[in-house]
């Protein structure tokens, strides 16, 4: 049992020899190992710190996405880039309800259609207490099964909620809080405008975007979609949902085809409506990304392939000024593999301290960086796998610019290198 | 003949037979060692001197295993070494050979007890053992209250001192001292010599490569060398610059060796005599 584990304990002793040795040597030429690790720091840093920003930007948008779903496709009117629509007014493109009736059973690929009934804002009152500019917005049952906002108390809105037009809602915790209901505030009730409406539950927030909303406050409030036409006339748009993720492309070619006719688009004309998927967004963010890394690889290849020159150098120096030092460690009894792993783990050493310090460097831009106001990137941070690359380089790095030092000192013949000076 | 039957008790620890060494500078052939037979015994005192370019240092180099030679036959510890790889002949030279240099060639980074440790590096021994062997053997050199340091804080003969520490840790067959005392102003290098002598009492066999005739005063067996072959190899008190003076210390014996010299001619033929008498 101890023979056998005679070879690796040699090995791991010759091992940390070497790691306490160089550590010895980093320590007795501070200045120069500072200087001859910047490129690796530099390297290191900048490369945590793209990834820390693009995974940043990509988790805030995913948090997005998973709470419309990936399969989720959003319908709205827009105005078309050509032709004679190219000005019209908002209003004459707006969808009216008849639009979707039937596009479930006219799209196969189309398992569920909300349709949305945007109502703009409105002031909510409850007894004393009353908030400004709440959006409001007319939903149908199936929302729930689209959207992946659970209600996390009470209960959703119901069909016979749409179908009977009934006075009840939902609202956000915020909301609830804010007009100073009962944490439980089932049955309570609420004034939207110059109607009163029961609530039946509480529905969670969506994550916090602030895409040019400016940090205010942003409360919502659900009711059926049929009530709020009650409220006044409402902005329609629609979320479907396909069948399966697959099968996305298919339900918005559907959809498409679907609406061209119900809002009587005639052959050749433009569409006057959106339908779009967060898939496809995803996919143009994800090209995005791509590029940004590979270009800012790029630069992390150029200023790691630097400090790898500078790692070179300077281990070439220090070979030279250690000839003696070689010559006797020969004498002594070093094998040659001895020594190279000496110098290999030196520069390896160099490198990854390097890398440490450019992770500390890489973190302090990250928390810069998710600290500008207004950037969309305060998710910003470092994911492990990131941290392990940055090593991984690093040591890449000594090993592959160490390596011609390492095999030149371990080369020396030893009673040239004691004549050495 | 009574040494001769006392080396047939004793194991040789070093055999050259018909050694060479030949240094190629451009055309030229250089013959560093020229068909060198040796045989070093046991609790071997030796001195190899001679003049520079005598080939002493090639000798001592390839004795040391540090370099091969070109043709022949050179056993260690009745091992054939000629046969051996670069990492065996490292491991040779950490286990089997004490190397002690004219310049110390102490690590200015790490205190005595580091630096005698360090052969220990390249062998099998844990960390513990190897903290207790070179504490031992700084405490047998004399240093016990120097380990922790460094060769800057430390004179030359106590430097010395640790670089003979060094060479000691691995308990080698033999210790091959390269100019010890070339470095040392002649106070320390008594000092350093009746180091030598103690480990010789000792029981350590340790070979002096050196110029200086009051370093050969203190060895048992004098081996001259001159273009690369062995001129003489004779009990110390046989050899012709000691002769005269079978006592200790003479005060100059650089001096006398020169006189000597003038009339060595037997003395070459009874070196040459030795040698055959001990192949046969």
């Amino acid at each position: 049992m101890i023979a056998l584990l005679r070879v690796p304990l040699a090995f791991f002793r010759l091992f940390y020899q070497s790691v306490y040795l160089a550590l010895g040597q980093i320590w007795t030429n501070k200045t120069r190992s500072i200087l001859t690790t910047i490129g690796i720091v530099i390297g290191v840093a900048s490369v945590t710190a793209v990834i820390a920003a693009l995974t940043g930007l990509k988790t805030k948008i995913l948090t997005q996405v998973e709470t419309f779903g990936t399969n989720t496709i959003f319908i709205y009117p827009t105005r078309p880039n050509v032709g004679p629509l190219r000005n019209a007014s908002w209003w004459s493109i707006r969808f009216l309800s008849q639009h979707l009736d039937g596009l479930l059973e006219n799209c196969p690929e189309v398992s569920r259609l909300c349709r949305m009934a945007y109502v703009g804002r409105h002031t909510v009152r409850a007894g004393e207490k009353s908030v400004e500019s709440v959006e409001v917005t007319g939903i149908e049952h199936s929302y729930h099964e689209i959207e992946s906002r659970p209600v996390i108390l009470g209960r959703t809105l119901s069909v016979i909620d749409d179908e009977q037009v009934r006075q009840v809602c939902l609202i956000d915790p915020k909301l609830r809080d804010k007009l100073r209901l009962d944490r439980d505030c089932i049955g309570q009730i609420i004034r939207i405008g110059p109607q009163a409406y029961s609530v039946v539950g509480v529905i969670e927030r969506r994550p916090e975007m602030r895409f040019g909303e400016g940090g205010e406050e942003h409360y919502e409030v659900f009711i059926p979609f049929r009530t709020a036409f009650k409220l006044q006339e409402p902005w329609i748009g629609a979320f479907a949902a396909s069948k399966e993720a697959s099968v996305l492309e298919e339900a918005q070619a559907e959809i498409k085809f679907f609406l061209r006719r119900t809002r009587n688009i005639k052959v050749g004309e433009p569409d006057t409506f959106r339908v779009e998927s967060l898939k496809s967004a995803l996919e143009t963010f994800n090209k995005i990304a791509l590029v940004v890394t590979m270009v800012a690889g790029g630069i992390v290849g150029i200023s790691l392939l630097v400090g790898g020159i500078g790692i070179m150098n300077i281990m070439l120096v220090s070979v030279s000024e250690r000839t003696r030092e070689i010559g006797l460690r020969k004498a002594v009894g070093a094998k040659k593999s001895a020594i190279l792993t000496q110098f290999l783990i030196e520069a390896v050493v160099l490198c990854f301290i390097g890398g440490f310090v450019g992770i500390g460097f890489g973190q302090l831009l990250t928390t810069a960086i998710a600290n500008i106001p207004k950037v969309e990137l305060d998710m910003a941070y470092i994911p492990l796998w990131a941290i392990a690359i940055s090593f991984g380089f690093a040591g890449s790095v000594g090993i592959f610019f160490g390596m011609f030092p390492a095999i030149k000192a371990a080369r020396l013949d030893p009673i040239e290198a004691l004549r050495h000076e | 003949m009574i040494q001769m039957m006392a080396n047939k008790i004793k194991k040789p620890i070093i055999r050259l037979r018909n050694v060479t060494k030949i240094y190629k500078v451009g055309v030229e052939r250089i013959y560093a060692l020229n068909g060198v037979n040796l045989e070093l015994w046991e609790n071997e005192y030796a001195a190899i001197m001679g003049p520079s370019g005598s080939g002493k240092s090639t000798m001592m180099n390839v004795i040391g295993c540090l370099d091969r030679p070109t043709s022949g036959y050179y056993e260690l510890d009745e091992q054939d070494t000629t046969e051996m790889g670069d990492a065996a002949l490292a491991r040779v030279r950490n286990e089997r050979i004490g190397f002690v240099f004219q310049s110390f060639e102490l690590l200015g980074r790490l205190n005595a007890l580091k630096n005698v440790e360090m052969p220990l590096i390249y062998s099998r021994d844990g960390w513990w053992a190897r903290r207790k062997r070179a504490k031992a053997v700084l405490e047998r050199v004399g240093l016990a209250d120097r380990m922790k340091h460094k060769p800057n804080q430390l004179s030359g003969g106590e430097k010395q001192r640790v670089a003979i520490a060094r060479a000691l840790v691995c308990n080698p067959s033999i210790l091959l001292a390269d100019e010890p005392t070339g470095n040392l102003d002649s106070k320390t290098s008594e000092a350093i010599m009746a180091l030598f002598d103690q480990l010789h009492r000792e029981g350590q066999s340790i070979i002096i490569v050196t110029h200086e005739e009051s370093v050969a005063v203190h060895v048992r067996r004098i081996i001259r060398m001159k273009d690369g072959q062995i001129h003489s190899d004779l009990p110390r008190e046989q050899d012709p610059a000691f002769k005269t003076t079978p006592h200790q210390l003479p005060v100059n014996a650089g001096y006398r060796n020169e006189l000597n010299s003038n009339n060595s001619v037997g003395s070459i033929g009874a070196g040459q005599n030795d040698a055959q008498e001990e192949q046969a």
